[in-house]
Formats: structure tokens, C-alpha cells, sequence
């Protein structure tokens, strides 16, 4: 036991969780922990928003599967943070947002700056906790930090008024916490390993379809081994991407709304399908009852509540995806007899993307820009999006071939998620180029955060995929609503080469196809960030598309 | 009540017992789109935990992903759905009736001793009794009285615990 102040043991917390960068911004409520934190080697990344150094927070934790650590004054601080904790929250990413709060004494009074944010943040944070005493505080943060980083990932917020940070208290830090109610188990069951291991062997048509999860467990190798052994053709949710090398023969894609063709093809024909860490989200499945009429689905899931709560399945494993890989092969390896050579359907549905129209007019097509873009960077360069069309044509075009190099705000779709994340990213990985695909109405919620990576030397890349429009909103109108476009033309929007300039960035604007790459060839090279303005028609859709309540087997492949 | 399809399906649940548990429970149901018949609440032998019956209307998917929800939540220690043939069920009722007239009067204190209730107090007006069941009968009872006058009714909520050796 050792007496200090609560800022102090806070920030010592942090430091034996082995925190190295905060990402936030300051206030009232925060002074003695900011106070504190000036004489820690821990590195502070000043936002300008608290949503903008949350996704940082976030996308730092994506890129190294370790906890990002956010931090907000009380009230408006702590409501800033609300969107980049339900973003972190719902792609199972570990973060861990730490608010400052009014003084106890008032609390509950409507106090200057007082937000119920255990309230507020109680949906959409997988626990929060507001500490009482300053002795809490240092196994407030242990727990914090153990269950955001343990089981299924995923959001943490940590309230701490501002008295417990300035009185002392006789401090213990535990090497442990323990929890009566929380003890995720990874282990697989072995029963229900080996039911599932029969079906897969005795599958004609497998296929595979992999999800966040087996990024968040690393189970990549054992992912490819399992297509391998099945020859199964391996589809990806958004969130999976990069589970399995986008350029391996077996690899379908994207599976969904705006999956591949080989992929919404393939998936529907499978007699049984292996679903690893996917939650079967409505924008991957389509219509449910198409997605699963003629096949049966063995489901991994580190999450027992996934289990049958958007698709009945026939069997499940609860357990990491890895170890439940691990099982299934050892098993499957000894059982299978069949061999089939169904996988060579994929070349049927294969749709080649028309490289010829690189341009249409005074613009470049976004899928050539992306695609571009993929061959210009190395193969362990990481990428983020924002939401919209520029998503989906990053998820479409641009191959990721390792996990965690491929980031997007896939449950929530939250606009202004990527460019902040690329930063955080950037902050991880100093060493690997980081780009943000974006779109120009998703870069302007969240632009202001240029000036933390001009501050902190982080010189991220962000495409504008510059189309003038909520793009995606406008696809939707054009196709579904009669062309009545309603609130989403950007009539407004900066120069964004000035834009970019006035932060001290460097911008440029493109003008074809070699532009754009010896734009991204430099801004790889730069020691500033680089905004590359590209200019894309308003009209043009991102295809395929299942309409929306179709199934894959309607996925249409052009806009007519 | 009454005009139920299904049978009300029953979960206990052991909890922490701190301020705002209540609230991330009730948060989750509100959430999830389950919807609480009826909750009971308190603390058990271990004062550091509180015991939560809670009584919903719905079919067997859906509880058993609301159970599934409740296990997740971290406050949430252990959780059971309760097989109605292997628990015993119970509520209690408070319930205050119009007795004026000695009719009245007289058939309150009668359904009061059918089903075993106790008659807290009593003037000239009215007759505040206590009665206890399963929420059933207390339905029941309530269908009964309610000729006489309800002046005003509060119910504890469905609490159970199961027989035998099981246990949660
Ligand atoms: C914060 C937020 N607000 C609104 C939406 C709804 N929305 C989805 S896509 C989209 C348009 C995105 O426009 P832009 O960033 O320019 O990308 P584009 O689709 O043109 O590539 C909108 C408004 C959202 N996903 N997130």
C-alpha cells in the first residue's frame, strides 16, 4: 500500500497495463490527471474532438489488437465520446474510454458540465463503471481494461470524478482481478467439436464464410488451412476481410449487400456452410430466408448470445475461433473421405471488373482509383474507410492480404470513423503506409482531426473519393426513389487541396489514373499527411447490389 | 393480464448487488425489445448479491437469447430459466377493497379467507388485506374481489425457487 492521489495511481494504472499513447482531449474535470500525466512517458495525442481521438483510440487497437485508451472531460466531453464507443463497441474492438466526472458532492444535482454518462453510455459499451473512491481507481482501470480486451472485445468506459482524482488514498495495485459474474472460457467443448467436424466432413458443397472474429483471434493460418483441407471456397463479411489473402485461389470476397458475384453466388449453393466470428448482420445475409434455404450452417462464435439470434443453425462451437479451428481440423482431417471439386464453380460467377472505362469524362472510375491504389501500396500497408460508396468499393477492389491491415466501422457505419482511425493506426504503426479511402462527405465530419496528425508527425494518406455527394444516400434515391435526390448534394464542400494545405498537410488533386499513382507514390514518402482529391461522378454506383430484402441469388450486377 | 398464449416464462438470476444493476438489467430488456411481466428483486444470504426474478411473455427463441444476453452482462453472476414443473412460484399481493357496505364486507373477508389472507387493517371503509400464491390464484382473486371495489392493488412481482436439490 502507497499512499498517493488518485490522478496519480490512475495514471500509474495505466502505466502497468502498459499504456504508451492517450488519445483525447482536455477539460475541467481532467486538470489533475492531465497534471499528472505530464510526467509520464505515456504519449498524449491531442484530439480536437473527442469522437475524432476515440476512432483513433479505436483504430490504434485494431491495428494492434492491444487496448486504445480515450479520454474526455465530464459532460459534452464524455457525450463526444458516446459515437466512438458504439463504433468500438459493435466491431468487438478493445477500447477503453476514461471520463472525467463532477465532484461527488454534486453529483446528481445538474452540476456545471455533469452528464449521466454511465447512463448515457450503458448501450453501448460492452461495461462501464463510475469509481467512488480514489482507493477504486486502480482495479477500476485493471477491470476495465481485462474485460475489453478478454472474451468478446469490445468498449469499456471508466467515469471518475474529479475529487476521487486529487484526494489521496492508500493505493494497492492488483496483479488480478477476479470476477464472479465474467469468465469468458476460449475452450471449445469437444462434443460439440466433433458434431461439428461430421458435418463438415460429409459436406459436398462446403463453403466458408469468415468474420470479424477470426481476425480478432488470429486464426488467419488456421482459417486457410481449414478451406484448404475442405477445398472450400471462403467468403468474407466486411469485417473479415483480410482473413484469408485476397488473392488465394479460394477466396470469394465480400459476401452481402454489395458482395462479389462469386461470393453472393457460391454462399446460397453450399449444402454446408461454416460461419467463423460472424454475427450474420442483416447487410451480409440478405433476405434470411434465401441465405439459408438449402444449407446448414455450423457456427463458431466466442459469443454464446450469437448463437441462433439472427440464423438457426445446425450445429455450433462456442469457443476462440482458433482453438475451434484447431479442433475441427485435427478432426475433420481424419474423418473426410469425400473430395469434390465444387470449388471450380467460382470461376463460373467470377465477374472481371472492366478495366478499360478508367475514366468517364473530366472523372476516374472509383473502382480503377482503388484498385490502383491496392497495386501502389505494399502488401502489409493498412488501409481504413469511411462509410458509403467509398467503403464498398474499398471492400470490393481493394484485396487485403493480411489480417488487421484492412479497418472500416463495419457494424455501425459511423462517417468520420476511418480518417481519425487511420491516425491512431498510423500512431501504432509509424513504419507502414496507412491510407483512408473516403468519401468527401464522411472526411468532413471528422477533417479536423488533421490538425492532431500535422501535430503529432503522423502522415496518413486519405483518397478523396470526391463525388460531391452522400453518395450512397444518392444510389439509393437513383435506384429506389425515382432520382429524387433530397439532402444529399455537397454543394458546399471545401477545396480540399486547400483544405489540406491550411493545415499544413499537403494536398493534391488528380487528374487521371498515372496522376493518382505518382500522387500516391509521394505521399508515401511524405513526412506530412496527404490528402489525394479525386474526382469521381455523382452518378456512378457501386455495383453489385442485392436490392435491398432481396436475397445474394439476386445480387444485381449492373444498375438497371 | 389475463388472455395469455403462452405461459409466462420465468428466469432467476444472481447479481451484484450495486447501485445501478438494476437499471443495466432493466436497460438490456428495454433494448432488446424483451418486455418484463414481472421482476422481483432482492438481496440474498451474501448481501454482496441480489437475486432477480424476472417473468416474461415470450417464445422459447427469444428467451433464449435473453438469457443469453443477461449471462453476458458482467454484473450478472449466474442465471437459470425456471422449469415450471420443478419450482415452486409465488407473489404477494396487497390489495385494499371498498367495504362500506357490510356485504361487501362480508364477502371481502370471506375470498380473504379462501385463499388463505391475512387482513392487515380495517376501518370503516375499507379492508386492506395480503394475500399470497402463485400469480395465478392471485389473478383469480383479484377477478373475484373486483365486484367489490378495488381501491388500490400492489403486487410484488412472480419470485420462485425450485424444489428439491436444484438450485441456481
Ligand atoms: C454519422 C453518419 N451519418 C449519416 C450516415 C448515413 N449515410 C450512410 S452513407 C452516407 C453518404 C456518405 O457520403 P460520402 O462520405 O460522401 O461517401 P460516398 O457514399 O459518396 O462514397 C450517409 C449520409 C452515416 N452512415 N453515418
Amino acid at each position: 500500500m502507497t499512499e498517493m492521489t488518485g490522478s496519480r495511481a490512475f495514471v500509474k494504472a495505466l502505466e502497468k497495463q502498459g499504456v504508451e499513447h492517450i488519445f483525447g482531449v482536455s477539460g475541467g474535470a481532467l486538470i489533475p490527471i492531465c497534471d499528472e500525466l505530464l510526467d509520464s512517458d505515456m504519449r498524449f495525442i491531442l484530439g480536437r474532438h473527442e469522437q475524432g481521438s476515440t476512432h483513433m483510440a479505436d483504430g490504434y487497437a485494431r491495428v494492434l489488437n492491444k487496448v486504445g485508451v480515450a479520454i474526455a472531460t465530464s459532460g459534452p466531453g464524455a457525450t463526444n465520446v458516446v459515437t466512438g464507443l458504439a463504433t468500438a463497441q459493435i466491431d468487438s474492438s478493445p477500447v477503453v474510454a476514461i471520463t472525467g466526472q463532477v465532484n461527488r458532492a454534486v453529483i446528481g444535482t445538474d452540476a456545471f458540465q455533469e452528464c449521466d454518462i454511465i447512463g448515457v453510455s450503458a448501450s453501448v459499451t460492452k461495461y462501464n463503471i463510475q469509481v467512488r473512491t480514489p482507493e477504486e481507481i486502480p482495479y477500476a482501470v485493471k477491470r476495465a481494461f481485462h474485460i475489453a480486451n478478454t472474451g468478446r472485445k469490445g468498449a469499456v468506459l471508466v467515469d471518475i470524478p474529479k475529487d476521487c482524482t486529487t484526494l489521496s488514498g492508500d493505493m494497492v495495485f492488483p496483479d488480478k482481478v477476479e470476477f464472479r459474474g465474467y469468465n469468458p472460457n476460449p475452450v471449445p467443448n469437444s462434443q460439440e467439436l466433433d458434431w461439428a467436424a461430421k458435418i463438415l466432413s460429409d459436406a459436398q458443397r462446403p463453403v466458408i464464410m469468415a468474420g470479424g472474429g477470426v481476425i480478432a483471434s488470429g486464426a488467419s493460418k488456421e482459417l486457410v488451412e481449414m478451406a484448404e483441407l475442405l477445398m472450400a471456397p471462403t467468403a468474407t463479411s466486411l469485417m473479415g476481410k483480410g482473413a484469408i489473402p485476397g488473392d488465394h485461389p479460394l477466396a470469394l470476397g465480400l459476401c452481402g449487400m454489395h458482395g462479389t458475384m462469386q461470393a453472393n453466388m457460391i454462399v446460397p449453393k453450399s449444402d454446408v456452410l461454416l460461419v467463423v466470428g460472424a454475427r450474420f448482420s442483416d447487410r451480409t445475409t440478405g433476405k434470411i430466408a434465401d441465405f439459408t434455404a438449402n444449407t446448414r450452417i455450423v457456427h463458431i462464435d466466442i459469443d454464446q448470445s450469437e448463437i441462433d439470434k439472427n440464423v438457426e443453425t445446425v450445429t455450433r462451437v462456442v469457443g476462440d475461433a482458433k482453438l475451434a479451428l484447431q479442433g475441427l481440423i485435427d478432426r475433420v482431417k481424419q474423418q473426410r473421405l469425400i473430395s469434390t471439386d465444387w470449388h471450380k464453380r467460382i470461376d463460373e460467377f467470377r465477374c472481371v471488373f472492366d478495366y478499360e472505362t478508367e475514366k468517364n469524362g473530366k472523372y476516374l472510375r472509383a473502382p480503377a482509383v482503388v484498385r490502383a491504389l491496392r497495386e501502389e501500396m505494399p502488401r502489409d500497408a493498412i488501409v481504413t474507410t469511411e462509410v458509403g460508396q467509398n467503403q464498398m468499393w474499398a471492400a470490393l477492389h481493394y484485396d487485403a492480404y493480411e489480417p488487421r491491415t484492412f479497418f472500416t466501422s463495419g457494424g455501425l457505419g459511423t462517417m468520420g470513423w476511418g480518417f481519425p482511425a487511420s491516425i491512431g493506426a498510423k500512431a501504432a504503426k509509424p513504419d507502414v503506409p496507412v491510407v483512408d479511402i473516403a468519401g468527401d462527405g464522411s472526411f468532413g465530419m471528422t477533417e479536423n482531426s488533421m490538425a492532431t496528425a500535422v501535430e503529432e508527425e503522423l502522415p496518413v494518406i486519405v483518397v478523396v473519393l470526391n463525388n460531391n455527394v452522400l453518395g450512397m444516400v444518392a444510389q439509393w434515391q437513383r435506384l429506389f426513389y425515382d432520382e429524387r435526390y433530397s439532402a444529399v448534394k455537397l454543394k458546399g464542400n471545401p477545396d480540399f487541396v486547400k483544405l489540406a494545405e491550411a493545415y499544413g498537410a499537403e494536398g493534391v488533386r488528380v487528374e487521371s489514373l498515372d496522376h493518382f499513382r505518382t500522387a500516391v507514390r509521394r505521399a508515401k514518402e511524405a513526412d506530412v499527411p496527404t490528402v489525394i482529391d479525386v474526382p469521381i461522378h455523382p452518378d456512378e454506383n457501386v455495383m453489385p447490389m442485392v436490392p435491398p430484402g432481396m436475397g445474394l441469388n439476386d445480387t444485381l450486377w449492373e444498375a438497371d | 393480464m389475463g388472455g395469455r398464449l403462452m405461459p409466462l416464462s420465468t428466469v432467476a438470476f444472481l447479481v451484484e448487488n450495486q447501485p445501478g444493476v438494476l437499471f443495466k438489467v432493466s436497460n438490456l430488456f428495454r433494448r432488446r425489445g424483451f418486455n418484463i411481466e414481472s421482476i422481483a428483486v432482492g438481496a440474498v444470504e451474501d448481501t454482496r448479491y441480489a437475486r432477480m426474478t424476472i417473468s416474461v411473455d415470450a417464445d422459447t427463441k427469444t428467451m433464449n437469447n435473453m438469457v443469453d444476453q443477461l449471462d453476458k452482462m458482467v454484473e450478472v453472476i449466474k442465471i437459470k430459466r425456471l422449469d415450471p414443473l420443478r419450482t415452486i412460484m409465488r407473489e404477494l399481493l396487497l390489495v385494499k377493497l371498498s367495504t362500506n357496505d357490510p356485504m361487501a364486507r362480508e364477502d371481502a373477508l370471506r375470498y380473504i379467507n379462501n385463499q388463505h389472507g391475512l387482513v392487515l387493517d380495517i376501518d370503516e371503509e375499507n379492508i386492506m388485506a395480503e394475500v399470497t400464491g402463485e400469480p395465478g390464484e392471485l389473478d383469480q382473486f383479484l377477478e373475484y374481489v373486483k365486484s367489490i371495489g378495488i381501491v388500490e392493488m400492489s403486487r410484488t412481482g412472480i419470485t420462485a425457487l425450485e424444489k428439491g436439490r436444484l438450485q441456481l
